[in-house]
């Protein structure tokens, strides 16, 4: 299957110039079977490559060497791809999420006078993303980076007559640009350092690197502000709950499963880099667990569904980051994979309530759901156990591992992020009681039309259901009885980085001790969720409507710490104004002043002045001009 | 021969619109064009790209003849890699410059062809000579005919506007002058031959004089901060066929000419002024950025990003790295190619909307998809997207840079966040939005034969930009080495 592995951005590109020079003229099921199975046919490939690939011993990458795109002297760099461990994994979340997704737009999407243009972008979008692991240098990665960037701004405001969406979009594109400035000098640096940009040459090349080496240091702090940019991490974050402006497929494709996961990504990539840099690590954890934390308080308090689930994403993204900065890189992959699937499942599931309740996305007029969409109740309450954390469900395997990473390197670690975990159970049960129990809220005329979605939507869902109970098997530790697959799998990958830590003292935590920390917890989210139950199912309570005035600290939280209001205030309205007065006071009575008062100094000193001021001056030096060059050439002839 | 031909054709053409008839002259002046953009395709044809022994012998299809033997003036002309490359930015321009009149009523259409056609050979002319007088009888005859355009096509207060642009560029012009004639007088055997005058070795002080006339005269017509307010004015009265010739390819005559006429022959006080001209060139990257923020006419709008994206241009170039080069040059060329397309979206956007102020616009996207579209990559292409022509260049010219000083490096970066303020800006306040009733027409014919080609340059110079450093890299190298031999700098 190697040989077709070119076949694997290709064919979504493909998908993407047919659905947009010919897809209005093909009817909806054709275009979106066109679009689905350009990305069904590289799953079954990647699939392919993947299977012999796992079962080799030590297999080699695959490096494909499509052309030469930059060479000048000794900065050169191709058009390639690097085909390994990491971006298998990688292209099997893109390729696999993504065709359930496109498959459930396929139903979601019906009827929209956009619906070519939607899966153009969605399969430009499955492009970019596969540029993006699949490249085998920093330079193809960035490709990626900004394509997917692109695809986000078209998508989040796909629906373009409404101004706000529009807005989200350009501020998507704009707090993400910030991240991508120092992603680009990041990449810089790197090719100063090491007059390369391709990966494994960088990982080879860096094993000769001393800890803590200043220029490493610095390039890892620069990539990680683009990751923070890409990934939404705290300062950078306010971008991603907007873009939930996005048709909802969108939101669980690219602002949950696959994009927002690139800066995880680029630091499992770049690991080596990053484990000889431990001060770049230690904000990386900080940063991390920070966001995590932060963006699960806001969540407590939201009321629109899919904001709820974007904050949750946030938070999710910081756990992955603190994974990473605890030097747990298989950990952060792990809980990027199982999350890519529950988080996938909860927010097709939330679109599909969306659909039923006919646009609203405000849980207050929700309510009852569980009896009208089975299908999409039981899936969701999957997804909602998943994320909680409780086993055997994916996501408790892959938060306890980020959670024994941290009490291993600090125990206070350890308490945060269990913490940051009750919040995450906390909401996400507010959410799902809000929404599938209780009495239906919303206006009779919605009533009458609660509906379960159809099958091209509920089958991604349970699909994705299945995923969320199991994917967790992937890395089961031996002290349950697993073989801690995922960590084999990617020894090679993070062979260097291991090295440099076994070099570092540490001792390991006892199994007993792992058992203990699980099972404490697994019962203190027990114990949240139970207080859920009975605040929202059993008292029945309702979040206040907008116009209540809530207490201060709730009110807080409500209104997401008035980050969005401090950064208007302190960023965006300073430069703007800043921006006129400028333009008013250097440029027109500065600059320009001088100019014109040299020019006038230099006319009132000139004999030419009668003919500057007739606005003659073009024919009279034309005719100078001219006249040079008739006595030129006659001069010339002439000899 | 094939030299002269590039210069006589299009200067024969002129001359032809003044006696075929005025209804006729529009196609014409399209038909003449296009023939010299095969010609030029040819010369890329047979243009022989492998390695010289020098830079003169880099120099290909070189014509000289004695011109004024007294005074050592030849008729010198010939083309290397860099002045190719700037042909074909002139060449293949210059098709859609007179494309994009198309749907326009010209009064007068004869002369304004005329002079359209004129400047043109004049162009050519800077590009390719080789004797210092002669690319100075071009420089000047370049000016004469886009002063006219302005002149008599332009819009409000263009008498005023038009005045003050002769001025100052003839200001520049005139100090340039007098360096061509101070370094003719050192060189050895009297002439102005490009040969004579690298050959010539300056002291400090020598070397500072002539720099800085020579520099300012470039300074003004790029333009770099502080000698660029006649650039907004200009460009946004100008008729836009005058906007595009002036922002797509005359600017390059001065980025080009740095290349040519300065960095090889003053090496010295270039790197002794390095960090005032990197200065001029980052701050006016974020001076002109912000200000483009607050922009609200569309126009003003792209000629504040003109301004902030020739300064990371010309810092390129003085890294005297081979990266900055070739950054340099093809950024010249994407620069040319997005710009002209922004300009002609703007003069789309006025002659439905009988407006270009952003204030004013909104909901084309709906009305008019194919050119939302359109207006969108060039958007894209602008702020520098990855697989669009201006990314190669921006990163190139910012690696270059980033080697030179972190700091330049990372303030001229400040560009990739601000580029995609101002322009996304732009783009959502004049095309998204609700629906007007408003009606828009979508692309002409004549305009999509403007627009599509624009499109397939901005994605093919991003997927394939080794097309350019291919036709550049000898020259860009023995560049280098004349820089390098005349002070032992390292590259």
């Amino acid at each position: 299957m190697e040989n077709f592995a070119w076949l694997i951005p290709l064919l979504p590109l493909t998908g993407f110039l047919i659905s947009i020079f010919l897809g209005k003229k093909l009817p909806e099921t054709v275009l979106a079977s066109i679009a689905s199975i350009a990305i069904l046919i590289p799953f079954i490939i990647t699939l392919g490559i993947f299977i012999p690939f796992a079962s080799a011993v030590d297999p080699e990458p695959i490096k494909i060497i499509l052309f030469e795109w930059i060479n000048i002297g000794k900065l050169s760099v191709n058009f390639s791809f690097q085909i390994d461990q990491l971006s298998l994994m990688m292209m099997l979340v893109i390729t696999g999420v993504g065709f359930l997704i496109h498959m459930y737009s396929a139903g979601y999407m019906h009827k929209d006078p956009g619906f070519n243009r939607f899966f153009a972008y969605l399969n430009l979008f499955v492009f970019f993303m596969l540029l993006l692991v699949m490249g085998s240098n920093y330079l193809m990665l960035f490709i990626g980076w900004e394509g997917v960037g692109l695809c986000s701004f078209l998508l989040i405001g796909f629906w373009y007559k409404n101004p706000e969406y529009a807005k989200a979009a350009n501020k998507a594109f704009i707090m993400n640009r910030i991240g991508d400035l120092g992603l680009l000098l990041g990449i810089f640096l790197l090719y100063l350092r090491f007059s390369t940009l391709e990966f494994s040459r960088i990982s080879f090349e860096a094993m000769d690197i001393t800890l803590s080496d200043p220029i490493i240091v610095s390039a890892t702090l620069l990539l990680f502000i683009g990751a923070i940019g890409k990934s939404a991490q705290l300062p950078l974050f306010t971008w991603l709950p907007d873009a939930m402006a996005g048709p909802t497929p969108v939101s669980a494709l690219i602002h949950a499963a696959t994009m927002v996961t690139a800066g995880v990504y680029l630091i499992i990539r770049s690991n080596i880099l990053f484990t000889l840099a431990p001060f770049t690590q230690e904000i990386i954890t900080v940063v991390g667990l920070a966001t995590a934390i932060f963006a699960a308080t806001i969540g407590l308090k939201q009321n629109d569904i899919k904001k709820v689930l974007a904050y949750s994403t946030v938070s999710q993204l910081g756990y992955m980051f603190f994974a990473l900065g605890l030097g747990a890189y298989e950990a952060a992959y792990f809980h990027l994979f199982t999350h890519a699937f529950f988080k996938a499942l909860l927010f097709l599931g939330s679109g599909s309530v969306i659909h039923a309740v006919g646009g609203e996305q405000d849980m207050r007029k929700m309510g009852g759901l569980k009896d009208k969409l089975k299908i999409t109740h039981i899936t969701f309450l999957i997804g909602t156990i998943a994320i909680a954390g409780l086993p055997p469900f994916a996501g408790f395997f892959s938060k306890d591992e980020i959670l024994a990473a941290a009490f291993h390197q600090n125990p206070i670690f350890w308490v945060l992020g269990v913490g940051g975990a009750l919040l995450t159970a906390f909401y996400m049960f507010r959410l799902y009681y809000l929404t599938f129990h209780g009495t239906f809220r919303g206006t009779s005329e919605q009533e009458s039309h609660l509906h379960e979605s159809p099958i091209s939507m509920t089958l991604p869902l349970v699909v994705l259901a299945f995923f969320s109970i199991v994917a967790g098997l992937l890395n089961v530790p031996e002290v349950l009885g697993g073989n801690h697959w995922l960590k084999g799998f990617f020894e090679p990958l993070l062979a260097g980085s291991n090295l440099i830590q076994e070099l570092q003292p540490h001792d390991a935590i006892s199994h007993t001790l792992e058992i203990i920390l699980m099972a404490i917890s697994v019962g203190l989210i027990l114990a949240v969720i139970a207080y859920a139950w009975i605040r929202y199912k059993k008292n029945g309570h309702i979040p206040a409507g907008d116009e209540e005035k809530l207490p201060a600290f709730e009110n807080l939280l409500s209104r997401k710490w008035y980050v969005d209001e401090i950064y208007e205030s302190i960023i965006v309205k300073p430069l703007m104004s800043a921006s006129g007065s400028i333009y008013k006071f250097v440029e027109v009575n500065f600059i320009d002043r001088i100019v014109n008062g040299v020019g006038q100094l230099v006319i009132l000193s000139s004999r030419t002045a009668r003919f500057l001021q007739t606005g003659n001056v073009g024919f009279y030096i034309f005719a100078m001009v001219i006249g040079i060059i008739l006595i030129l050439a006659t001069n010339r002839f002439i000899h | 021969m094939i030299t002269a031909l590039l210069i006589a054709f299009p200067f024969l053409a002129a001359l032809l619109m003044l006696v075929i008839p005025g209804s006729r002259t529009k196609s014409a002046a399209l038909a003449a064009t296009l023939i010299q953009a095969c010609l030029t395709a040819y010369v890329i044809f047979i243009f022989d790209i492998n390695e010289k022994e020098s830079l003169l012998a880099n120099m290909q299809f070189i014509l000289k003849e004695e011109w004024i033997a007294s005074l050592g003036i030849s008729f010198f002309i010939g083309l290397d890699g860099i002045s190719l490359l700037m042909v074909i930015l002139t060449n293949f321009l210059l098709p859609l410059i007179v494309l994009s009149t198309w749907n326009k009523e010209i009064a007068r259409p004869k002369l304004f062809y005329f002079l359209v056609l004129f400047m043109q050979s004049a162009l050519v002319g800077v590009f390719v000579s080789l004797d210092a007088f002669l690319y100075y009888i071009f420089w000047e005859l370049a000016l004469i005919p886009i002063y006219f355009i302005v002149l008599l096509w332009g819009g409000e207060n263009r008498v005023k506007i038009t005045y003050k642009f002769f001025i100052y560029t003839l200001l520049g012009s005139l100090l340039m002058l007098a360096g061509i004639i101070w370094m003719y007088l050192q060189t050895a055997d009297r002439s102005f031959g490009i040969d004579a005058f690298y050959a010539v070795m300056l002291d400090m002080t020598a070397q500072r004089w002539i720099f800085w006339a020579f520099f300012i005269a470039y300074a003004i017509k790029i333009p770099l901060l502080p000698f660029h307010s006649w650039q907004p004015d200009t460009y946004t009265t100008a008729p836009n066929a005058g906007t595009m010739l002036l922002s797509g390819i005359m600017l390059k005559m001065g980025i080009y000419s740095i290349l040519r006429w300065v960095l090889p022959i003053v090496p010295m006080a270039v790197d002794a002024y390095t960090d005032i001209v990197l200065y001029m060139c980052v701050g006016g990257i974020i001076y002109a950025s912000w200000i483009a923020l607050s922009q609200n006419d569309l126009k003003r709008l792209f000629a504040w990003s003109s301004i902030a994206h020739v300064g990371l241009i010309t810092a390129g170039l003085f890294t005297l790295s081979r990266t900055g080069f070739q950054g340099a040059l093809i950024q010249m060329i994407a620069h040319g190619v997005n710009v002209v397309g922004l300009f002609f979206v703007a003069e789309i956007i006025l002659q439905r909307r009988n407006t270009s102020l952003i204030s004013a616009l909104g909901g084309i996207r709906a009305k008019a998809p194919v050119f939302a579209s359109v207006f969108m990559i060039i958007t894209f292409a602008s702020i520098a997207l990855p697989l669009t022509n201006a990314f190669i260049g921006e990163f190139l010219l910012l690696s270059s840079l980033y080697e030179y000083s972190f700091m330049f490096a990372t303030f001229a970066g400040l560009t990739v966040i601000l580029g995609a303020v101002y322009m996304l800006r732009a783009y959502k306040n004049t095309m998204l939005g609700e629906d007007t009733n408003e009606e828009f027409a979508d692309l002409s014919t004549s305009e999509k034969l403007v627009l599509f080609p624009i499109v397939g340059l901005i994605l093919f110079f991003g997927i394939y930009p080794q097309f350019i450093f291919n036709l550049t890299d000898e020259s860009v190298k023995y560049l280098l080495e004349e820089i390098a031999n005349h002070m032992a700098l390292k590259y």
